[in-house]
């Protein structure tokens, strides 16, 4: 049975990857689970300099979902060459650093600062935090922002760089179409849902930003489209996320077309959710006789389901 | 020692008012790695409302009658959808329970005296606390403060272990009325050569109000806070308190990995 997937010039041994914004450095969570078992392990976003995010409180749980402005709190990208990686390359662990930038500069300096170091595998470049003014969604929501971006980052480093893209625009699609075209070597998608709650007692804001990015199983359905959408239009691979908790939720982004998969939000519900998976993909694929997992990526058949019956097994 | 996540069996759902309630779960695993100031992160199993877990410090570690470690019990205040949830829950019952996190108390032993100063819920950490002190004989008093006598709760618990009581309630039902601040800071007044280590859990204002007080009359402090806490490991940066070392610029640091029990003299407060 053989789990791996190439992103790239990159080969993961399964295609778990934790999201952005979800796993600390990595090193928070060694503990519990190894990192290197993981596809790969995707960074907080960091900026060059240190950021202390936005006062608390920083996230309220919705339906099926919560809402964060965390604010991009990190410890800046010297440190965590520094103090992190050493670690995580300890750990055996594959790394990608997503990248923040407050200008085009900025992006670009963050990545050379990374293809000096040793020990990352890749570079995720987000251009679609909502929670902050400056932090690259100016890039993340405009075309030609997206493709500027993304060639000056791409001429800056030999690393793999997989924009990260926001849901908030009409067309997705178009902006997998322009890091393409600008040299990406795959994309990830989605970044979470500009939202928010209101305290109806308080008539106040939930969270300290007042909106902020709203993740987990609720957003999953959007996802899932977004990347079909996606991959009927791009031919390089797509990282696909959205409120993935287990087997059958990896295996449908998988489906849609997606390569590898992210879990955050599922990750602070059960930090031990990658065996599990794990688990569950190699049960699914013993079921229904798949030798390579990457013969799944856009499986899917979207041909019209013809009868009244309710399609059965589904486990939404 | 790392954290285990256990599906936890309910064996008892102690209705101590119609908003407290003691909730017994089998998790001897959980409860054999736990020290007094951890706590674990809860939800019913297998629901996605609530998604998230919630923070509950560990109220006491359960044992059989031949002293083997059964599991643990959270001290739990019905105030949201997720407490309600856990209020309602019936022997049998499962309950996903990961644990135990964060830092605990640093204990003191004599002649330096213990005093726990309690707050409502914030009662919660201080069970294991008291028995752990009781075991190295050190010399403790719980100063506890509730709305009304009727939330005053396991008082012949901490009496049997020889903790003093001051008691304050705002109803005057029952020791102090008021603060429990005001019982304390005439303890302080006359604190000892060999001084205290002043534990506090409790509201806010209540913590902000002792650690001002134990700084006040140079007194060491220990305060667990409670923050809005996203995963209880670290991941998700939700729960920062801004905490000040020396003469450093405060930084926002995660109360679920370096706290939830910091040195009240570095908290910075609002």
């Amino acid at each position: 049975m053989d789990l791996s997937v190439r992103i790239g010039s990159l080969t993961l041994p399964n295609p778990l990857i934790a999201a952005s914004g979800c796993f600390g450095y990595g090193l928070e969570y060694e503990q519990v689970v190894d990192l290197s078992t993981l596809g790969a392990v995707v960074s907080k976003g960091l900026f060059l300099k240190e950021r202390q995010g936005h006062p608390p409180p920083r996230i309220v749980e919705t339906p099926a979902g919560m809402i964060n402005a965390i604010g991009l709190q990190g410890i800046g990208v010297h440190r965590f060459v520094k103090e992190k990686l050493p670690q995580l390359r300890a750990h055996g662990a594959r790394t990608f650093v997503n990248v923040c930038g407050s200008t085009l500069d900025e992006y670009v300096e963050v990545c050379k600062v990374l293809s000096q170091a040793e020990g990352v595998s890749a570079i995720e470049l987000n251009i679609s935090c909502p929670n902050i003014k400056e932090g690259g969604i100016q890039f993340g929501c405009s075309l030609t922002g997206t493709y500027e971006v993304v060639s000056a980052v791409r001429k800056a480093t030999h690393l793999p760089v997989i924009p990260k893209l926001t849901p908030n625009v009409t067309d997705v699609a178009s902006f997998a179409r322009a890091s393409e075209d600008a040299g990406a070597d795959a994309v990830s998608l989605v970044n979470t849902f500009l939202a928010m709650a209101i305290d109806v007692e308080t008539r106040r804001p939930t969270i300290s930003n007042v909106m902020g990015g709203l993740s987990g199983p609720a957003i999953r359905p959007i996802a899932v489209r977004m990347v079909w959408e996606c991959y009927q239009l791009v031919k390089i691979p797509i990282i696909g996320m959205g409120g993935i908790t287990n087997a059958r939720d990896a295996i449908e982004f998988m489906l849609a077309g997606a390569t590898a998969v992210q879990i955050g939000t599922q990750n602070f519900v059960d930090p031990f959710v990658w065996g599990k998976v794990l688990a569950g993909i190699e049960d699914y694929m013993t079921r229904h006789k798949v030798e390579r997992l990457s013969d799944l990526i856009g499986a899917f058949d979207p041909s019209p389901v013809r009868g009244d019956k309710p399609v059965v097994g589904t486990n939404l | 020692m790392p954290p285990v996540d256990v599906d936890a069996t309910v064996m008892a759902n102690l209705r101590l008012s119609r908003e407290y309630s003691v909730l017994s779960l089998a998790a001897p695993e959980v409860g054999a790695r736990t020290r007094p100031g951890q706590f674990v992160m809860l939800k019913p199993a297998g629901v996605t409302d609530p998604l998230l877990r919630r923070p509950f410090s560990v109220f006491e570690i359960l044992r059989d009658s031949r002293g083997a470690i059964t599991g643990v019990s959270i001290l739990n205040k019905r105030a949201g959808r997720s407490t309600k949830r856990l209020y309602d829950l019936e022997v049998g019952d499962v309950v996903s329970c990961l644990g135990p996190l964060g830092l605990p108390f640093t204990p003191v032993s004599a002649p330096r005296q213990a005093w726990m100063v309690a707050g409502g819920v914030g009662l919660a950490p201080f069970a294991t606390l008291a028995e752990s002190l009781a075991a190295s004989g050190t010399p403790t008093t719980l100063f506890y403060g509730a709305r009304t006598s009727d939330e005053l709760f396991y008082l012949d618990f901490f009496g049997r272990l020889g903790v003093t009581l001051v008691l304050a309630t705002e109803d005057g039902g029952r020791g102090v009325k008021g603060r429990v601040t005001a019982p304390l800071e005439q303890a302080l007044k006359s604190v000892g050569a060999d001084g205290a280590m002043v534990y506090a859990c409790g509201p806010e204002p209540m913590l902000e109000a002792v650690a001002k007080l134990a700084a006040r009359y140079h007194q060491p402090s220990q305060v667990s806070v409670e923050r809005v806490m996203g995963c209880g490991l670290g991941g998700c940066y939700s729960c920062v308190v801004p905490v000040k070392h020396g003469n450093e610029e405060a930084n926002l640091v995660r109360s679920c990995i370096s706290g939830p029990v910091f040195d009240g003299a570095e908290l910075v407060w609002d």
